[in-house]
């Protein structure tokens, strides 16, 4: 067909498309790099450490706050001086890969950390998928992660520190307020993957245990937005209101509350909404008017009124902008850079195994309080439950005080009645019956 | 009773946005043959259009059109999507006519640039792109005409690209310096569009409660119908387009205008994906990757329905929503409480979300190999493209 007069356009083509590239490769390579300033001023040395987070694809929306986050952990370190061990005075040197979203990238990087980099540490993963796909990588190289998200537990392993809240952190204590202030029947819908069904099963069994009773519950492939089925699901199991705990991940929330609104399943007709994985960040993407009057648990709220929390928030938006906000996912991952941080100081060493078995015990005045490493690598935090107001924030309604991490569920019969303690010399220390 | 209207009201809710994403794909798919991989992100491009729409009419001098916004949108969402659409015609699919794998593969590569554009742009980055084509463009203009008659000009046009986007990306990164040239316009987080007041309740008849937003998107879907419709059956222009699909080089003879009509016919289809766009936004989140959620569907609705048979996508979109809502919401448990046990937990096990879809796609897969050609195959003798 005629090529010669559209010559110049495909000319256009090719090289607008060739500079869109370029220019996204120099936007996401420039926006990352935070200034991890310092200027060389009284180093003796540098210690690299491993940012791992999805800088692109669909879970990117989420995670840039928390890579974001640990690069402020790391600029205030450094200007405070750096890690200080065996007398010498070390910058920390943050090393940034992107996940992609794709979980088989997430262990090919964590990888290219350990060997190329040579990285003492690597702080990186949101979804469970992306640890499940790393934890080998780190147990096979007996290497060291510091992971920052709430998660399903049953998992301890002595090359991971979890930062995040375990089911008896969030979930259960967030079921338990809902049972004794809320109603017994409960209907659950999350996405279809390993955090809601397993968060859902240890939920099940917490019924069980305390009388509340299940109605129904469905999974919705992670993307998809038709959710008239399950508000369908919903109508006929909960007409007169009831509980509903929302595990979904990502953009299908979006479509959940809008389509929900519109079905009258609201918090004014009687249904009360918990979700575990909506936090301020979430609450923008979806917009206020649509979660309003809906519950949340978390560790940390943007609004926890403490003169440590409201620092974290204003440093923050001075770095990053008026407009962000910070959330739980965002506090877990700046607290885990100074844990290493206390951690390397206190065995007097970068070396991933000394730092490891110094870690516990360790404590840090983190915005939500002073939180300890606890002997099975996770933290014991601050437990607090929620209300989503008109401006996107929480009302906080309950603060439960700290509470000791749990790895191995206690209400599933598979895991009850095992532990984890690193401290102890035994070969099975990660998994064993108290 | 009541079941029955709530089956069908969901079912034909669901299909109508099926219905929406597939009828520009049948309109480019079915008539052209050309696979569009990048049909979800003109849809991505109609939902931003709406987010544009919306932020302009929030404040200012036309606040007052705001409660309409998006009848504002639909018109501009079909604009805007129409001309992406248009140039990706003009540069890319029109050498690409006939070989359809490389038409998929380049479209695949257009559906990323698109995604990527939206999560970068920002004024710095548009101005860099800007001045990257201009160069690039005005540059054989600006250099002795001869150069570009020797045997070593496709270096030169290659190296003049070359310097373009390196000015373009200096260019860029000099003014990212400036923080409001360097924020992005949309970024990649997902945007918040809003219905209007009157699209967020929802209308009670006969015990079923029909939102509003669902049922603006079956009232669009219809007008979308009917106005494509009668564009291919009874305007000029349409006329022409079905002819070129029968038979283009006997069109071409007879004095149709065969590149016009192509070009059309993919500046209507991409139109009506941005339409799909502004629907979409009713229901679910609008961020860069929500072609991806649909794109998939649209294929399926299209080729079940049988290629270049407005009607067969029509019954095809319908036929899934239906078939999908009564699987995933279990209706079927309701409607026979007394079946046996065996039958009875089947259903059940498949009467959630994901495992309906799963269903779905292998009824789908099963209906194709006894009728390959969809619901209503193309009758009648055709010149293959």
């Amino acid at each position: 067909m005629a090529n010669a007069p559209s010559q110049p356009l495909f000319r256009v083509l090719s090289g607008a498309a060739a500079l869109a590239t370029t220019l996204s490769l120099v936007a996401c390579g420039g926006g990352g790099g935070g200034e991890t300033g310092g200027a060389g001023g009284g180093f003796d040395g540098e210690v690299k450490v491993g940012i791992l987070h999805s800088r692109s694809g669909t879970m990117a929306i989420s995670e840039n706050t928390v890579a974001e986050a640990e690069l402020m952990a790391i600029d205030e370190i450094n200007k405070a001086g750096g890690v200080t061990v065996d007398g010498k005075k070390l910058k920390i040197v943050p090393v940034e890969e992107d996940g992609a979203s794709d979980w088989p990238t997430f262990a090919e990087k964590s990888k290219k950390l350990i060997d190329d980099d040579k990285v003492a540490v690597v702080f990186g993963g949101w979804t469970s998928a992306s640890r499940k796909a790393m934890l080998p990588v780190y147990e096979a190289k007996d290497h060291f992660l510091f992971y920052p998200i709430q998660y399903e537990g049953q998992e301890c392993s002595k090359n991971i520190f979890y930062t995040g809240a375990t089911p008896n952190q969030q979930a259960e204590p967030a079921v338990e307020w809902l049972l004794k202030n809320k109603g017994k029947d409960f209907f659950l819908v999350g996405s279809d993957y390993v955090y809601p069904r397993t968060a859902n099963t240890i939920i099940k069994e917490q019924l069980k245990a305390q009388g509340g009773k299940l109605v129904g519950e469905d999974y919705l492939p992670l993307g998809n937005t038709e959710v008239a089925p399950i508000i369908a699901k919903i109508k006929q199991a909960l007409p007169k209101g009831g509980v509903i705990v929302n595990t979904l991940n990502g953009d299908s929330n979006v479509a959940f509350f809008k389509q929900m609104k519109a079905a009258g399943i609201t918090p004014a007709n009687g249904y009360a909404i918990m979700s575990f994985s909506i936090a301020e960040e979430e609450i923008a993407a979806i917009g206020p008017e649509y979660l309003e009057g809906t519950y949340a648990a978390w560790n940390f709220f943007q609004s926890l009124d403490t003169p440590a929390s409201k620092k974290f928030t204003a440093d923050f938006k001075a770095k990053y902008g008026d407009k962000r906000v910070t959330n739980d996912p965002a506090e877990a991952a700046y607290n885990m850079v100074y844990l290493w941080k206390l951690g390397a100081e206190k065995a007097n060493s970068v070396d991933d195994n000394k730092v490891r078995e110094a870690l516990i015990g360790v404590s840090f005045d983190a915005p939500e309080g002073k939180v300890t490493v606890q002997p099975n690598h996770h933290i014991e935090k601050l437990v607090l439950i929620g209300e989503v107001q008109k401006d996107g924030m929480f009302k906080i309604l309950e603060n439960k005080g700290f509470v000791k991490p749990v790895a191995w569920n206690q209400f599933v019969p598979e895991t009850k009645g095992y532990t984890c303690d690193w401290t102890q010399k035994r070969p099975d220390a990660g998994k064993f019956k108290m | 009773m009541t079941l029955f209207l709530d089956t069908l009201f969901n079912g034909l809710a669901i299909g109508s946005v099926l219905m929406l994403a597939a009828l520009g794909l049948a309109v480019v798919f079915g008539l052209m043959g050309v696979i569009n991989m990048a049909h979800g992100e003109l849809m991505m491009v109609g939902a931003y259009t709406t987010y544009v729409v919306q932020n302009l009419l929030k404040e200012g001098p036309l606040e007052a059109l705001f409660p309409v916004y998006i009848l504002l949108a639909i018109p501009s969402a079909f604009l805007v999507s129409g001309l992406a659409g248009l140039l990706l015609e003009k540069t890319v699919i029109r050498r690409l006519y006939g070989r359809p794998l490389e038409t998929l593969l380049a479209t695949w590569g257009v559906s990323l640039i698109l995604q990527q554009f939206v999560r970068s742009v920002s004024s710095a980055f548009f101005l860099g792109l800007l001045l990257a084509v201009a160069v690039g463009l005005l540059a054989p203009r600006f250099t002795p005409a001869p150069w570009w008659r020797q045997p070593w000009t496709p270096l030169l046009r290659a190296g003049s690209w070359v310097l373009a986007v390196a000015a373009g990306v200096i260019i860029a990164g000099g003014l990212g310096s400036v923080r409001a040239l360097h924020q992005p316009w949309f970024s990649a987080r997902n945007i918040d569009v809003t219905a209007p007041q009157w699209l967020r309740g929802s209308i009670d008849l006969a015990g079923v409660t029909m939102p509003s937003a669902r049922l603006f998107i079956l009232a669009l879907t219809a007008l979308a119908l009917v106005a494509v419709s009668w564009f291919l059956q009874k305007s000029a222009w349409g006329i022409r387009i079905r002819a070129v699909t029968q038979n283009r080089a006997m069109s071409s003879c007879l004095g149709i205008p065969t590149e016009t009509v192509d070009a059309l016919t993919f500046f209507v289809g991409s139109g009506l994906a941005g339409i799909a766009g502004v629907a979409v936004t009713l229901l679910g989140s609008v961020g860069p990757n929500l072609g991806g959620n649909y794109i998939v569907l649209a294929f399926m609705v299209v080729v079940l329905g049988g290629l270049g048979k407005l009607w067969g996508t029509v019954v095809a979109a319908f036929l899934l929503g239906i078939v999908d809502y009564v699987i995933g919401s279990g209706s079927l448990l309701l409607i026979w409480p007394t079946m046996p046990a065996a039958l009875n937990s089947t259903i059940a096990f498949f009467a959630t979300t994901s495992m309906a879809k799963v269903l779905v796609f292998i009824l789908i897969m099963v209906f194709l190999q006894f009728r390959p050609a969809g619901l209503f195959p193309q009758k009648g003798r055709m010149v293959e493209a």
